[in-house]
C-alpha cells in the first residue's frame, strides 16, 4: 500500500467509532490475560492496565479524548444497565438482607459519611482547589450515579469520573489484604465494605472471591450510591462548599 | 434470544427510571431508581426469570471493563492532577483505606453485639 494510501486509511479509521471501541476491547482483554497470567495479583488490576495502554496509544497517536471516546461510549454506556442489574443478586441474597438490614443499614451510612468527609477534608488541609474538593466528594460511588452528584454539586463530572475509578482500583487492590491483616474473615463484612468504598471495580474484584461477597458488595454499592445522591449535597451545604 | 429479553428489561428499568428522575426532580440518578424498581418488582413477583438471570450474570461478570473509558479521561485533566497531585492523591488513599477500615470494623461489632444481645435475651 502507497503512503497516501495509508493515510487515508488512517484518516477514515482514526475518525470511525469502530477504532475507539476496538481499543478499549483488546487493551481490557489484554490486561485481563496478564492479570490472569500473574495468577490474579491485585497490582494487575486490569482496569488501571488497560486505562495505561489506552492512555499512551492515544497519546503517541495524537488523538484526543473526545474522538477515543466516540467509540468508547458504547462500552460506557453499559453501566446505566448494569447498575439496574445490580437489583438480580440483591434479589437473591435479600432473604439475608432482612435479617440483617438494620446492621447493613448504619454502617452503609458510617462508611458513606466517612467516604465522602475524609476526602474532602484531606484535600482541603493539603490545599485544593473547590472544584477539586467538589468533584472528590462522591469519589466512592459508581462512576454514572457519581458523575450526576458531581454535575448537581458544581463539581466537574469528567473528573469525578477519573476519581471514582483510582478509588475503585484502590480498594479492589487493597480490600483483601486489608481485611486479611484485620482479621475479618466473614465475607458479608468484606462485601459490605468493599461496595462502599470502592463501588462496582471492588464489587467486580469481590465477585472473584466469592458468590457472597460479591452480592454484599453489589448491595452495599447500590445503597451507599442512593445514600450519597441524596445526603451529598445537604451534607456540603452544611460545611458551606454548596450554596 | 434469552439474552436479548433479558437486557430489553434492563433497559426498560433504566428508562423509566430516567423518566421518573426527570419528572420528579428526585436528586437521584436514573439507573439506580431503575434498580430499585426492578428488585421491587422481583420482591413482588416472588422469583426472577432466566432471561434476566442471564444477562444481569454477563453483564456483571464484565463490569470492570465499563469503567475503562472514563478512567481514560484522566487524561483531560493532567494539568490539575499535576498541580494539585498532593491533595488528590492523599485523598484518594486515605480516604479509601478508612472507609474499608471503618466501615468492615463498624460491621463487624454491630454483628457481634447484635449476636450477644440475642443470646442475652434467649
Amino acid at each position: 500500500m502507497t503512503e497516501t494510501g495509508l493515510s487515508t486509511l488512517w484518516v477514515y479509521l482514526s475518525a470511525s467509532p469502530l477504532l475507539g471501541l476496538i481499543i478499549t476491547l483488546l487493551a481490557y482483554i489484554l490486561s485481563y490475560h496478564l492479570y490472569e497470567a500473574a495468577n490474579r495479583n491485585p497490582l494487575l488490576n486490569p482496569v488501571a492496565l488497560a486505562m495505561l495502554i489506552l492512555m499512551a496509544l492515544l497519546f503517541v497517536t495524537d488523538t484526543p479524548y473526545s474522538t477515543y471516546f466516540e467509540g468508547a461510549q458504547f462500552v460506557h454506556f453499559l453501566l446505566g444497565p448494569a447498575t439496574v442489574a445490580l437489583a438480580v443478586p440483591l434479589y437473591q441474597q435479600f432473604s439475608k438482607l432482612r435479617a440483617l438490614w438494620p446492621v447493613i443499614l448504619a454502617s452503609i451510612l458510617t462508611g458513606v459519611f466517612v467516604a465522602t468527609l475524609s476526602a474532602v477534608g484531606i484535600a482541603w488541609l493539603l490545599g485544593g482547589t473547590p472544584e477539586t474538593l467538589l468533584s472528590l466528594a462522591p469519589k466512592s460511588v459508581t462512576t454514572p450515579v457519581a458523575m450526576g452528584i458531581s454535575e448537581t454539586i458544581g463539581g466537574l463530572p469528567s473528573l469525578t469520573a477519573v476519581m471514582v475509578v483510582v478509588t475503585g482500583i484502590l480498594g479492589a487492590v487493597f480490600g483483601t489484604r486489608i481485611f486479611d491483616a484485620m482479621g475479618i474473615e466473614r465475607d458479608d463484612v468484606r462485601g459490605l465494605a468493599m461496595g462502599v468504598a470502592a463501588h462496582g471495580i471492588g464489587t467486580a474484584r469481590a465477585f472473584q472471591v466469592s458468590h457472597q461477597m460479591g452480592a454484599f458488595s453489589g448491595l452495599a454499592m447500590a445503597l451507599s450510591a442512593m445514600a450519597t445522591a441524596l445526603l451529598l449535597p445537604w451534607l456540603l451545604g452544611m460545611l458551606g462548599l454548596v450554596s | 434470544m434469552d439474552f436479548l429479553v433479558g437486557i430489553t428489561v434492563l433497559l426498560c428499568y433504566q428508562l423509566i427510571g430516567e423518566v421518573l428522575v426527570l419528572l420528579s426532580g428526585i436528586p437521584v440518578p436514573g439507573p439506580v431508581v431503575g434498580m430499585v424498581l426492578l428488585l421491587l418488582t422481583l420482591l413482588a413477583r416472588g422469583k426472577s426469570a432466566e432471561s434476566l438471570d442471564g444477562a444481569s450474570t454477563s453483564l456483571l461478570s464484565h463490569l470492570s471493563l465499563l469503567f475503562v473509558p472514563a478512567g481514560v479521561g484522566a487524561m483531560l485533566h493532567f494539568q490539575r492532577i499535576g498541580s494539585e497531585w498532593l491533595p488528590i492523591s492523599v485523598a484518594l488513599v486515605v480516604s479509601t483505606l478508612l472507609t474499608l477500615v471503618i466501615t468492615a470494623l463498624v460491621m463487624r461489632s454491630l454483628l457481634s453485639l447484635r449476636a450477644r444481645g440475642g443470646s442475652a435475651s434467649d
